[in-house]
């Protein structure tokens, strides 16, 4: 049972989420409000929040851990980038470079559709279901878990990313998908389209957050709960637990792809090291900095450690690995539950502790 | 009613192991049976074979004269009537002693009772293994004895027809114990079997019906706990000891 005081704590940052979206919308349609370049700034945290959510649904209240949610984030992206491209070329008439740089004068047969949005949209959702749903009942019906479950997942993310290396797929190779000039017939760069995307991305963060908590605190929440705390416990007492798994991991999955959807827009590139191991694994150190199992931590993680590397990565790019790995070793030694701990000031026994060690089997 | 539970020949193996060796058992409906015996004699693994946690090498388990369990699910065991406590209490520390209940009631993804029962039901079961002044507290909260109790509640709250215990009053104070026979007596129904594996011969002796001694898994003997006893061969490997 929630203590009051983490509704107030979610309340807060709803409110905040949806205050932000407002003070963007009003930038838009005004002279006042954020620049173009805070507004990109805050969208893409926003996107990063949202893919947080996602790996905090199945990390921390279903207490499998994913070490390759950057595939569906990049599902989401390239999907949304051919999109982005194609739409280009029908509007300017303008060539893609991969395509410039393969020597190719058409779009491969597979591009067919892509300019028109709801069938790019369709795609990103049944490939990331097609993928997540056979990879995901595949394991979870086999009873794979716990460090097994994390270490195919990274191995998932790593073959598709070697895959998008290639430079005959049609992807874009190496160097990626770049370019873009019109999004729904709007040039890209127009300050208000850069703004309008930025809360576009807000809102959806705002939706998400309101949804999983809705989800949570539904009877199917409670039995996500469950499941991680005790899935052989629940199971014993009549629940087919997997297809609970399935249909959570698959939301989740949908979600990242979401949330790369978002991302890809407004950084204006995508190439495969958005599907290397390390994103994957930057994700998961999110969510444990800001607190798994708690909304609010997966968000204030994301937004905090990504804030802090845009501004790094400016004034000193060389620091940004050891900040991190010292937030993780201060996360893993002194607040188990991540900045929610601090917020507790109570350095509470991990919960996790008891979760890691259950997933090794039980002999009674 | 006739037979709640066969086990007929079962082995269960761990590697070279042999935890159970062609065990047979057969407890009735209407009856409460104790398993008793010495550390690693198998009767932990027992319950596993037949809740679906561990499967058989060998053997059948049959549920209420003809279900056929063997190679089922857990959670289609569970539905089917069968409901376990755990030796080491099972519960879900995230959730509300409420919530567990509820849990414990419904079984099954699908909802098998309409709200006004749901409700009822569980004020009924928190009364009855009193914890209803603690209902939405955290199950993180509760001391040890209440732990097991929740467990209890949790799966006597379906009403399941083979009900297995497996240790209820480990760690438990005297009067909670005292408070275990009871509510051991108050479950016993004709159309229930109960099964409880238990160290403290003074509490299988006020509850059991019947008991039934393994060893090595194997059945060493079985009858009366004043039998039992006086048996030379269990007073041998358990007992005496």
């Amino acid at each position: 049972m929630k203590p009051l005081a983490s509704h107030h704590a979610f309340s807060i940052l709803l409110a905040a989420v949806l205050a932000v979206a407002l003070l963007l919308v009003i930038s838009i349609a005004t002279p006042f409000g954020l620049s173009a370049y805070v507004a990109n700034t805050v969208g893409q945290l926003a996107a990063f929040a949202v893919l947080a959510l996602s790996l905090d649904l199945i990390w921390g209240y279903l207490g499998i851990l994913s070490l390759g949610h950057g595939l569906f984030f990049g599902i989401g992206g390239y999907v949304v980038a051919m999109h982005l491209l194609k739409h280009s070329w029908q509007v300017t008439g303008k060539v893609p470079d991969f395509m410039q740089f393969m020597g190719w004068s058409e779009f491969p047969f597979y591009w067919a559709g892509f300019g028109f949005f709801p069938y790019a949209l369709l795609v990103a959702v049944a490939v990331t279901l097609l993928i997540s749903g056979v990879f995901g009942y595949v394991s979870f019906r086999s009873r794979v878990g716990g460090v097994y479950f994390a270490i195919i997942t990274q191995a998932l993310v790593y073959v598709a990313m070697l895959l998008m290396f290639r430079n005959d797929t049609g992807f874009g190779g190496n160097n990626g998908m770049t370019g873009f000039a019109v999004v729904f017939g709007w040039p890209i760069e127009l300050k208000s389209v850069v703004i309008a995307m930025s809360a576009v991305s807000v809102l959806v963060l705002g939706m998400i957050l309101l949804g999983c908590r809705l989800l949570l605190e539904s009877r199917f929440g409670i039995l996500m709960i469950a499941t991680r705390d005790d899935e052989v416990r629940l199971r014993t007492l009549g629940y087919e637990t997997l297809r609970l798994k399935l249909v959570v991991w698959c939301l989740s999955a949908l979600i990242a792809a979401l949330a790369g959807m978002l991302y890809v827009p407004q950084v204006g590139i995508i190439n495969p090291r958005l599907l290397s191991p390390e994103l994957s694994l930057e994700i998961a150190v999110w969510v444990a900095i800001g607190g798994r199992g708690h909304l609010i931590g997966a968000v204030i993680g994301a937004v905090l450690v990504n804030a802090v590397k845009f501004w790094l990565s400016a004034a000193a790019p060389e620091l940004w690995p050891f900040i991190l790995s010292g937030l993780i070793v201060l996360v893993v030694l002194v607040f188990p539950n991540g900045l929610v701990d601090l917020a507790k000031l109570k350095l509470v026994r991990p919960m996790g502790a008891k979760r890691l060690s259950s997933e090794t089997t039980e002999l009674h | 009613m006739g037979v709640a539970l066969l086990v007929d020949t079962v082995t269960v193996e761990f590697g070279s192991f042999r935890a159970v060796d062609a065990l047979s058992l057969a407890v009735d409906f209407g009856e409460v049976r104790a398993v008793i015996g010495p550390n690693g004699a198998g009767k932990t693994t027992l319950l596993d074979v037949v809740s679906g946690i561990t499967r058989p090498k060998q053997g059948r388990v049959i549920f209420d004269n003809a279900t056929d369990i063997t190679r089922a699910s857990e959670a289609a065991i569970a539905l089917a009537g069968v409901r376990r406590k755990f030796q080491k209490p099972s519960i879900f520390e995230g959730l509300s002693v409420h919530q567990h209940i509820v849990i414990g009631t419904q079984g099954g993804l699908r909802r098998s009772l309409a709200q006004g029962a749901l409700v009822e039901r569980v004020d009924e079961v928190l009364d009855v293994v009193g914890l209803a002044d603690l209902a939405h507290r955290s199950a993180s909260e509760l001391a040890h004895g209440q732990k097991q109790w929740l467990e209890i509640g949790m799966v006597l709250a379906s009403n399941p027809r083979l009900l297995m215990l497996d240790e209820p009053v480990a760690g438990l104070t005297e009067e909670e114990t005292e408070r275990t026979v009871a509510l051991v007596r108050r479950l016993k129904r004709s159309d229930r079997a109960i099964v409880v594996v238990e160290h403290d011969m003074d509490f299988v002796d006020r509850i059991a019906d019947r008991v039934t001694v393994l060893h090595e898994g194997r059945t060493l003997f079985e009858g009366s706990m004043a039998n039992a006893r006086a048996d030379e061969r269990v007073v041998d490997v358990y007992l005496g000891r």
